[in-house]
């Protein structure tokens, strides 16, 4: 049924609203952004009413693209299930939403994944007071499980592969998990890492419990768009780049108008001073530059949001460069 | 000869709180039982719930005396053994619990509809308010009031919906939806019992139809495939949208609850009615529905307190009403973990509107004796 109604959805929005996104946000004179109701470190609104959060910064990079203006994006909030339709039907221009990338989602579903902004997967947490460093020497650990979920399966898999064996403690909702961890009744809680980490600093002692290295499964989470309408998905593909590239080329908010004066050909390209690559995408020259000023490089904002002297202390780990041990990696500006 | 004697008083065992306690808790051994347990129990736990809530409680500073900003200055963070409740993000988010991302400068608006919200409702509530019938003329246009306060028009600034969240949502979808059920499920309770084949069997269709699933898939069909029926061009605001599904929701539930009051109308009713010459629309607007409209009372507030409490079900469309920004505050870095906090306060504020509604409906089956036998009346 669900899957009925999104072909429902797709195929009438591929006859009313194909290309055009980008004119019909300039002409609206705001962006409007999808994003979670709350989830920690990825979206969710501060004290003052802002939205903030790695996504958020995501919205907040393609509105600064388009109107130099960091306050030109309306956040709309979606769930796991509204998410879809809502890109559908055109009620939102994009989301950010910590959607994982998968091929029935990119091509069935009619949406179109500009790239990941967070590599998320399965994960560990154990109490520290375990003095287990690594996954692998979890052998005969009890371990809190979602049932019906891929995390199980990939659980069972991961185990066999390295040939040791675990108890199942059969659990439904991540709160659950949680309880039963703090609670001692389980020694290891296996869910996604970003996840893993916003139940740790919710603990009423977080430094008591540790996150293990190993990552068993992908979840490349991105942001997406509307099939068909390539120069909007242009614009927020390289809106991300944008912020990718900053980062390796050593460009920050804090730099970049010394930058400008950079003897770096791809820096001076990246920040408008060379080459028309802002009107290639139909905008502004200096659109990279601005994304930069006031939203940061990729660094920035990880660090700002999840990084490790946030509560959440998630380690780069597969969100580092590629230069630096990570799969973080975009096209050349040029 | 008659001597008077004086009168005496009753023995001490049955009046006052001695009385009291010995009719009410203590009248058999079962009854005492049960309420030494209870009484235990409450000790147990009365001490220990005001002392979290308000004793050891933090309200804006921790037992440092610094202003609290994030949950590691929570008292109950920095000392878990004795740290009660951190009102601090209740305290640092109120402005979003009450209005959710409603512009700062224009919130005089809101604070405005909720005194007008009043003033429409209170003399609608009590018959003996002074000036009823001119009051109430107020209460008729105050809908269209709200909506351009806070909507925006008529020279206001637009304010697009998707600001709007917390309590505001919460009373617009509660308000909303009950305001307009009633009259809709009268409507429908009198259609469904209609003589005219065509009129009851729509309206008992439509009925069913609403009752035979759940308020979350209507809320999704509104939310998802009511903008795919639209022509395009025409964008319905989201919250308008809920609040169709809900209404429609609402008054199906209200026309069962209108239609059992109304089978409890003797036929001798109709039929007096219709003997001295009354139309259709005379007999029941003057004598069956005010008597079945007040044998319904009970199940009427039952069904409004039921909506006001499902319309925390919005959050799965994306709207934040007040306990979908209590969620959005405990996925905010600043405040992992401090649920029992945002959930008590959302509660809290949840039961003084419902226990309010439960009162009100005591107070009107008692001024109109609901209970006792129409017939006898």
């Amino acid at each position: 049924m669900k899957k009925l109604l999104s072909i429902l959805a797709v195929s009438v929005f591929a006859f009313s609203a194909n290309a055009g996104t980008l004119d019909d946000v300039k002409n609206r004179g705001f962006l409007k952004c999808g994003v979670t109701t709350g989830l920690a470190g990825f979206a969710a609104p501060d004290d003052s009413g802002e939205w903030a959060g790695l996504d958020a910064d995501m919205c907040r990079a393609v509105a600064v693209a388009v109107f130099g203006d960091r306050s030109k994006v309306e956040f709309i909030t979606t769930t796991g299930k509204s998410r879809f339709p809502t890109l559908a039907s055109g009620e939102v221009d994009m989301l950010a939403r910590n959607t994982t990338w998968t091929i029935s989602r990119d091509v069935n579903l009619g949406f179109e994944f500009v790239g990941v902004n967070f590599y998320d997967g399965q994960g560990f947490m154990v109490p520290s007071a375990l003095g287990v460093s690594s996954a692998t020497e979890l052998d005969g650990a009890t371990v809190c499980i979602q049932t019906g979920t891929t995390t199980e399966l990939n659980l069972a898999d991961f185990f066999r592969l390295n040939g040791i064996g675990y108890e199942a403690l059969p659990i439904e909702t991540n709160d659950e998990g949680k309880e039963n961890l703090f609670a001692g009744r389980c020694d290891v809680y296996t869910t996604d890492a970003s996840g893993l980490s916003s139940t740790r600093a919710a603990a009423s002692n977080p430094d008591k419990w540790v996150v293990l290295p190993e990552i068993i499964s992908k979840e490349p989470l991105g942001p997406l768009v509307r099939h068909g309408d390539h120069q909007w998905g242009d614009v927020v593909r390289w809106s991300l780049n944008a912020m990718i590239i900053a980062e390796e080329l050593g460009v920050s908010s804090e730099n970049v108008d010394a930058q400008k004066s950079s003897n770096v050909p791809e820096v001076l390209r990246l920040l408008g001073v060379e080459g028309s690559y802002g009107e290639m995408l139909e905008l502004a020259p200096d659109w990279a530059y601005q994304i930069i000023k006031q939203i940061g490089n990729y660094s920035e904002s990880y660090e700002a949001n999840v990084g490790p002297d946030t509560p959440l202390e998630i380690a780069r780990g597969l969100n580092a460069l590629w230069t630096q041990g990570g799969i973080l990696y975009a096209p050349p500006f040029r | 000869m008659n001597e008077i004697t004086e009168s005496r008083k009753p023995p001490v065992a049955t009046t006052g709180v001695l009385g009291w306690l010995r009719a009410n808790l203590f009248s058999n051994w079962v009854n005492s039982l049960i309420s030494l347990f209870v009484i235990y129990i409450l000790f147990q736990f009365i001490p220990w719930i005001l002392n979290w809530t308000i004793f050891a409680a933090d309200f804006k500073y921790n037992f440092n005396g610094e202003e609290i900003v994030n949950r590691e200055m929570c008292s109950r963070v920095l000392d878990p053994e004795n740290g009660g409740a951190c009102w601090a993000i209740i305290y640092v988010r109120f402005y979003q619990f009450m209005y959710g991302f409603y512009p700062r400068d224009e919130v005089w608006r809101v604070n405005l509809s909720y005194f007008l919200l009043v003033v429409a409702v209170v003399p609608l509530l009590f018959d003996r308010f002074p000036y009823r019938k001119h009051f109430l003329k107020f209460t008729y246009i105050f809908p269209i009031i709200a909506f351009f306060l806070l909507n925006g028009g008529l020279g206001l600034e637009s304010i697009s919906t998707n600001k709007w969240g917390g309590l505001l949502v919460t009373l617009v979808l509660g308000c909303t939806g009950i305001a307009l059920a009633f009259p809709l499920g009268i409507i429908l309770a009198l259609g469904r019992r209609s003589n005219l084949p065509v009129i009851s069997m729509m309206c008992t269709l439509f009925i069913e139809f609403i009752r035979g699933v759940p308020l979350i898939t209507l809320l999704f069909f509104g939310m998802v495939m009511l903008p795919l029926f639209l022509p395009e061009g025409i964008d319905m605001d989201g919250l308008a949208r809920v609040l169709v599904a809900v209404t429609l929701f609402q008054s199906a539930y209200m026309a069962e609850v209108i239609r059992g009051g109304l089978q409890a109308i003797p036929q001798g009713q109709y039929e007096a009615a219709r003997s001295i010459g009354l139309s259709y629309w005379q007999m029941n607007m003057k004598v069956v529905l005010p008597q079945a409209i007040r044998i319904s009372i009970p199940s009427i507030v039952n069904t409004s307190i039921g909506l006001f409490k499902d319309t925390t079900l919005v959050i799965i469309v994306g709207l934040l009403d007040l306990l979908g920004i209590g969620r959005g505050a405990l996925a905010d870095t600043t405040w992992l973990g401090l649920a029992y906090e945002v959930y008590f306060f959302v509660s809290l504020v949840f039961f003084i509107f419902t226990f309010a509604m439960s009162r009100y409906s005591l107070y009107l089956e008692k001024k109109l004796k609901t209970g006792i036998n129409m017939g006898a009346d």
